[in-house]
């Protein structure tokens, strides 16, 4: 299935939210997580399965003002 | 004086300075001006993690989050929208509810759009948010936006990372006697002068980054800032002598020697 990351579209087979941050080494990272333009908190990784053409926006905190 | 105890949204502060947290040059170079400003409140910018480089600008490693209290923004938005829709990440962090709406149409100047702004206060406000904007320096937008919610106003000196200091002192002044809230100046602080007036002018307190993280020893220009926002807190206290047009002499003229006519040799 087809998932888009971040704005970069990926073929994968991971079933869940939760497999695409521990692809990515971001499990145990302060990251916040939407899917389809609902904020998942972090006890809602593993249990959100993807979908086709789900988008993922993971994002946190850099420096600015 | 400059280090007493005051109150924004909800938190007890010391520190006036709050210091933004982009463009060091490095971590430790953030790292030792946060410490040095002595700042309690740090700002961050919301962001895409980076996949191919997780923690390469992940700024929340660098700092202990029990000290601080966290302001992040949502610098990039460009409609109350986009900004409600990042202070909603930017809470689910779970660093706090407290939020910079800062709101900017034009890239050039980075000016806030004061429109989007107002109605993204109110419905952060409403959203439970504790809300700072960014705002443009004028005294009825800054009283709508209080009356929006906001916990505090943001009014710009200048533009973003201009350093071109305050450009309209006269409007900062008429904002801080028009609303109730605390006025913090953000925005285009150039060198610590500018932070002093600032506080001079009545400010509860100033965000500095570029000035800070620019600057050829940013440590050392934290320390500056640090002790200027401090001076300008205690001149404003103190009150500040009235401006007048003429010359008023520091000594009275009433036992003055005689003055020495024209023409009249001296001594001798």
């Amino acid at each position: 299935m087809r998932v888009r990351v971040n704005g970069e579209w990926e073929q994968t087979e991971d079933r869940t939210v939760g497999d695409v941050l521990r692809r990515w080494g971001l499990e145990n990272k302060k990251v916040v997580v939407e899917a389809n333009g609902t904020i998942l908190e972090p006890a809602a990784w593993d249990a959100t399965a993807l979908t086709d053409g789900m988008i993922l926006e993971i994002v946190h905190f850099v420096g600015g003002g | 004086m400059g280090m007493s105890i005051y109150a924004i949204g909800g938190k007890t502060l010391r520190s006036r300075l709050f210091l933004g947290t982009g463009r060091f040059p490095n971590p430790q170079a953030l790292k030792e001006a946060i410490a040095v400003s002595e700042a309690e409140v740090l700002t961050f910018a919301v962001r895409r993690v980076q996949l191919d480089a997780i923690d390469e600008d992940a700024v929340l490693q660098h700092v202990d989050s029990r000290r601080f209290t966290f302001l992040p923004n949502t610098s990039g938005a460009r409609t109350a929208d986009e900004a409600v829709r990042i202070a909603k990440l930017a809470r689910a962090a779970g660093i706090g509810n407290w939020i910079k709406v800062e709101i900017s149409v034009a890239d050039e100047t980075l000016l806030p759009d004061p429109l989007e702004t107002l109605k993204a206060t109110e419905r952060l406000a409403k959203d439970g948010f504790v809300v700072f904007p960014y705002a443009s320096d004028d005294p009825a937008l800054c009283g709508r936006l209080e009356e929006a919610g906001a916990a505090a106003v943001m009014p710009g000196g200048s533009p973003i990372g201009s350093g071109l200091g305050i450009l309209n002192p006269y409007n900062l002044e008429r904002i801080v006697e028009r609303v109730n809230v605390p006025v913090i100046v953000d925005a285009g602080i150039g060198t610590a002068s500018d932070a002093a007036l600032a506080m001079e002018l009545g400010a509860a307190a100033v965000l500095v980054n570029t000035a800070i993280a620019k600057a050829k020893d940013p440590a050392a220009m934290a320390r500056a800032f640090k002790l200027a926002v401090e001076a300008g807190r205690e001149a404003r206290v103190a009150g500040r002598i009235p401006k007048k047009k003429y010359a008023s002499a520091s000594s009275g003229y009433e036992t003055l020697i005689s003055r020495i006519p024209p023409g009249e040799p001296v001594g001798g």
